[in-house]
């Protein structure tokens, strides 16, 4: 369970997040939506202290990650994953390498045994037997696959989604969602996921929170989401339509 | 009044600047260092490194070397034999190379060459966020790309120099005995006689500062780069450039502490 507490921050003059209340909870998918540039990257970047607040607390299984120093704050990105916007694969390494990264990096594992484990990750993905190729031989989805073949590496116990399907044709993007939501069920794991697509919240969601200038403004699940009367939220899940009323 | 006020403005804003940038790279050296000495040790990392900084150098190095050897033996012939000292030619290419040419033109051809692609490197790292995936995957950036490059350098810098050294008094042998005819014994007789080992070594402890130098500023270009691909394309020539003025800033500071 994340529990996120009265979180606050800017960058100079700029508010972005001014106060985010938001409960997450264990082995399921929440997906955190909002308008491009609402400050959704700079929340995820929070729950995995890539960014420290100015106020507020995060509290990962209890333990407030904001209080924690660089050796404990590693220590606890070990239970993460995470796929970046653009997946963020390592250019100069194969797709093997990308995925074998972390286990290099932090198991003791024989390389036959990490070979096996970066095939079972790649199959996982949709991408068996790719592990030769290079990051620039692959499009944009296999690219996110990759991603998230390489988030998955460690068994983590909480994998977070930097805008899984933004620039990506509306094919591949159900192709990702429908990978995401697979992944979850089959690991049962808990998934954060964060876009601006509706398509993608209501896909792989559990359960929807709304960002909007800088406060949680409506959060439950999809159903309960949809009914919600908040106007902002209607007015993102149906634009255009009180222009199309007006007209 | 109104246009001094806005000059001393300007000014002033550049200063605090260039101090700001200055203090920020004090900072990341301090984080090098703690890291370094901050367990696993990957000397896989630093070999890699060492090739790409050293192996990948050396030719542009003996090049610079050589050449530079040459026209120093063949300028200071034409100055000495004004007043027949021709045979101090030898000495004049050593001392030259060994306390200044060697280190400083080393340094610059590496800044240019493996300085300016850390920048490259690791700039488009930050800007593509596998820098901040090397954080979510709890490995921590500055032990994993900067601290293998910088000990690289200081270690490789000082080499290639020693190399650049020897092609160059080779250059200047060639030069001032095979085609300007210069006596061979006189020649070596005159360079043993006053090029101590100290010059030598002073030589390449300034090589090992400059080394020092020309990472931290291409990584911390790099480090800290912005705004995309022309982001990256500023913090690469930005590299050169600093890294550059800084070499021969501590090259005078050295010099003046250590001759």
């Amino acid at each position: 369970m994340i529990e996120i507490t009265g979180l606050h921050k800017s960058f100079g003059e700029q508010k972005v997040l001014t106060g985010v209340d938001l409960q997450i909870p264990a082995r399921k998918s929440t997906v955190i939506l909002g308008r491009s540039g609402v400050g959704k990257s700079v929340l995820l970047k929070h729950i995995i202290g890539l960014v420290r607040p100015d106020r507020g607390r995060i509290l990962i299984d209890g333990v407030d990650i904001t209080k924690l120093g660089d050796t404990e704050i590693n220590e606890m990105r070990k239970r993460f994953g995470m796929l970046f916007q653009d997946a963020a694969l390592f250019d100069s390494m194969t797709v093997g390498a990308n995925v074998a990264f972390p286990l290099y990096e932090h198991t003791n594992l024989k390389e036959k045994e990490i070979a096996r484990i970066v095939a079972q990750k790649l199959e996982q993905v949709g991408l068996p037997g790719e592990e030769g190729k290079m990051p620039a031989q692959l499009s944009g989805g296999m690219k996110r696959r990759v991603g998230l073949a390489r988030a998955l590496a460690l068994d983590p116990e909480i994998v977070l989604f930097d805008e899984p399907t933004a620039g990506l044709d509306p094919p591949m993007a159900e192709a990702i969602e429908e990978l995401i939501t697979q992944t979850q069920q089959d690991l049962g794991r808990t998934f954060v996921v964060i876009t601006h697509s509706i398509h993608t919240a209501f896909h792989v969601g559990h359960k929807i929170a709304m960002l909007h200038e800088g406060k949680i403004i409506e959060e439950g699940s999809p159903r309960a989401f949809r009914k919600s009367l908040n106007p902002v939220v209607q007015a993102f899940l149906t634009p255009g339509e009180g222009k199309e009323e007006q007209a | 009044m109104d246009k001094i006020s806005k000059t001393v403005n300007v000014i002033g804003e550049a200063v605090a600047r260039y101090v700001n940038e200055m203090g920020r790279m004090l900072l990341l050296l301090i984080d090098i260092i703690r890291w370094s000495f901050y367990p696993p040790f990957r000397v896989d990392l630093l070999y890699q490194q060492m090739e790409r900084v050293g192996v990948k150098s050396a030719l542009v190095v003996v090049l610079t070397g050589i050449f530079t050897g040459m026209v120093l033996a063949l300028q200071s012939f034409h100055a000495t034999r004004k007043f027949g000292a021709e045979t101090l030619v030898g000495v004049t290419v050593a001392l030259s190379m060994t306390r200044e040419l060697g280190p400083v033109l080393t340094s610059f051809m590496v800044t240019g060459r493996a300085g300016s692609a850390m920048a490259a490197e690791i700039g488009s790292m930050r800007i593509t966020e596998q820098i901040d995936a090397l954080f979510a995957m709890a490995i921590n950036p500055i032990k994993y790309l900067i601290v293998p490059r910088v000990l690289a350098s200081i270690i490789v810098v000082p080499i290639l120099t020693a190399i650049a050294d020897f092609v160059g008094i080779v250059g200047g042998y060639f030069m001032g005995v095979t085609i300007l005819k210069i006596n061979a014994g006189a020649f070596v007789a005159n360079m043993e006689k006053y090029v101590e080992l100290n010059d030598i070594y002073h030589g390449i402890i300034k090589s090992a500062v400059f080394g020092l130098i020309l990472s931290v500023v291409g990584c911390y270009k790099g480090y800290t780069a912005t705004g995309g691909a022309e982001g990256v394309g500023k913090a690469t020539t930005e590299s050169v450039v600093l890294a550059a003025i800084v070499i021969l800033m501590a090259n005078y500071l050295l010099t003046a502490a250590m001759f």
